[in-house]
């Protein structure tokens, strides 16, 4: 057996306890939720084919408001987090006094169970005795409590408030490592020329930080439509759906109404939305990654 | 190295606007943790009052001791959370430290596609795969034990590690393993006797973020998965404080606060592995 070979077996051999566990809890899965999208499963013992009725079910009922509405709340959740972790990062790579505190200080929401995080911001947002409502009234500048879980519009922005908290931690600390590896001569060949601080700022930090903004909001992008927890334990969806994203109206289908079957064409769905993205997302970074080897 | 001093200068209106954003910043991301303490510390006759008062008058500790009272299975949450997460992150290592090693130094006909596959599992989260899965749970016959949770679990957190631990072992000096090989040692003996050793501060900066995202995550898998009250993790436990009329929110925040203690010390001991590991998953070479 010549050398070349034995050093692939041995590859293989080391590759294969992750790759049979992961195609056994996911692969197989994949396959058995396309599978399931075409029959009638559900808690009853026996299952029948039924064609493509479960795709013709979804399509005719509110499902396009849902996809939109994912959408537009995926969106901005996203947006709002590269905007303020931007800006997060921009702040924590200042060298001041204090920042190695600073960065500590802002990986609690990212850390913590995140179920304790939405319980306290389940507090903030109660109508009657919450903070944030609370507040409000204290300097005036609304009339009576806001319950912002019982109103459809406050209840969308305040799942999304709750979702940016949670994830802005790793996009600040992203982007903070990647100001970190932009060279440091470049600012000071520009120092020397005379250039200010914010001038550097523009024409470096901005531009050579595009790639890891690009690549961060892509994988955002791909978290944040998988959200579930957060609106699950804020508003599981309510109220009238006004927060029903794709994950939450597929769970209530497959796990709440037990239809198993129509949960799983829903399922498919979302995975064909997650399969573009993660395309989108492999060509992107590709395409970054031989840009910058050049 | 004189410049840095002098270009990190700063005038006294850029260091007030640098700590007002600073400032502005953390109080977004701490407020929940500082309200989410004051309310631990008022009685609960306060916290149902209004008009609103953030500071906690006659505040003290008492829910920190009624919240063991009213919830007696607290401690064996907790303790849940950490055997699942201790498992998980055996687990995970387990499949995660060969994987690696093989995807950091051997180029085969398809290792690029699998590595990609591997990765991509990050894209499908639990809650896309539940039904099946639910299924699968089932027909292992480990609905309602701590495997329900610990299975599906570790398949979400293995793409990660890989790809951390992948980088690490990358910078591990190639000479290393060919002067192994030309002395004569097998790939095993070489992984273990040589890459292994030296990739220990990585491993242990995958090992650390693995349990931590273990420690964070459980909320789905458990709250589908199981429905035993002795198995349950910290995050669904929490939801015994959520009583038929109302929430103890005193308590429920002082919980919160005992349960993510933990977390908190982890973090404070190895915040400068974590720093360390993020960076080097996240900006590529």
């Amino acid at each position: 057996m010549s050398v070349r070979r034995s050093t692939i077996i041995f590859a293989w051999i080391l590759l294969l306890p992750a790759l049979l566990y992961v195609s056994v809890i996911v692969a197989y899965p994949l396959v058995d939720t396309f599978i399931l999208s075409f029959t009638d499963a559900s808690l009853k013992k026996t299952t029948k084919w039924v064609g493509a009725v479960n795709y013709d079910k979804i399509f005719n009922s509110t499902f396009a408001e849902v996809i939109i509405r994912t959408f537009v709340w995926t969106f901005f959740s996203v947006s709002i987090k590269m905007i303020i972790g931007t800006f997060g990062a921009v702040m924590l790579n200042a060298a001041v006094p204090g920042r190695a505190l600073f960065r500590v200080l802002t990986m609690p929401p990212w850390i913590v169970p995140m179920a304790i995080g939405i319980f306290m911001w389940g507090w903030m947002y109660n109508g009657q005795f919450g903070m944030i409502s609370g507040m409000l009234q204290n300097w005036g500048l609304v009339d009576g409590p806001v319950a912002f879980l019982a109103h459809g519009s406050t209840a969308f922005w305040a799942t999304i408030i709750t979702d940016v908290w949670i994830g802005v931690p790793l996009v600040t600390l992203y982007l903070l490592a990647s100001i970190q590896a932009i060279p440091q001569d470049l600012y000071e060949a520009a120092w020397t020329d005379g250039a200010g601080r914010f001038y550097r700022f523009r024409r470096i930090t901005l531009p050579l930080l595009v790639p890891a903004m690009i690549t961060m909001s892509m994988l955002s992008l791909i978290a944040t439509f998988n959200s579930f927890d957060i609106i699950w334990i804020l508003t599981q969806g309510g109220p009238n759906g006004d927060t029903t994203t794709m994950i939450i109206d597929t769970y209530r289908t497959a796990i709440g109404s037990k239809k198993y079957g129509e949960g799983a064409a829903r399922a498919v769905v979302i995975c064909i939305f997650l399969s573009i993205f993660c395309l989108l997302y492999f060509r992107v970074t590709h395409r970054l990654a031989s840009g910058e080897s050049r | 190295m004189s410049q840095p001093a002098l270009i990190n200068r700063y005038r006294w209106y850029e260091l007030i606007g640098i700590y007002a954003g600073i400032f502005v910043f953390l109080t977004f991301i701490l407020a929940p943790f500082v309200e989410g303490f004051l309310v631990s510390l008022k009685p609960l006759g306060l916290l149902f009052s209004s008009p609103y008062r953030f500071w906690p008058e006659n505040g003290s500790f008492a829910a920190y001791r009624s919240m063991w009272v009213s919830v007696p299975g607290f401690a064996r949450y907790i303790f849940n959370s950490f055997f699942i997460s201790t498992i998980v992150t055996v687990v995970v290592l387990s499949l995660v430290v060969p994987a690696a090693y093989a995807f950091a130094r051997f180029r085969f006909r398809g290792s690029g596609p699998l590595l990609a596959a591997f990765l991509a599992v990050n894209m499908f989260s639990g809650a896309v795969l539940l039904i099946p899965l639910f299924r699968l749970m089932r027909s292992f016959g480990v609905l309602n034990t701590y495997f329900a949770m610990i299975v599906p679990g570790v398949a979400f957190l293995i793409p990660s590690a890989i790809w951390l631990l992948r980088t690490y072992m990358m910078r591990i000096p190639r000479e290393l393993d060919e002067a192994a090989f030309v002395d004569g040692a097998s790939h095993f003996y070489t992984l273990r006797r040589v890459i292994l050793p030296i990739a220990m501060p990585g491993i242990t900066v995958v090992a650390i973020t693995t349990f931590i995202g273990s420690y964070a995550q459980q909320f789905i898998f458990a709250l589908t998965f199981n429905s035993k009250t002795e198995y349950m993790p910290l995050p669904i436990g929490l939801f015994a404080y959520f009583g038929r009329q109302e929430v103890i929110w005193n308590e429920l925040m002082a919980a919160s606060f005992v349960g993510i203690a933990p977390a908190v010390i982890l973090i404070f001991l190895m915040q400068r592995y974590l720093v360390a590991g993020l960076t080097a998953g996240a900006v590529k070479q």
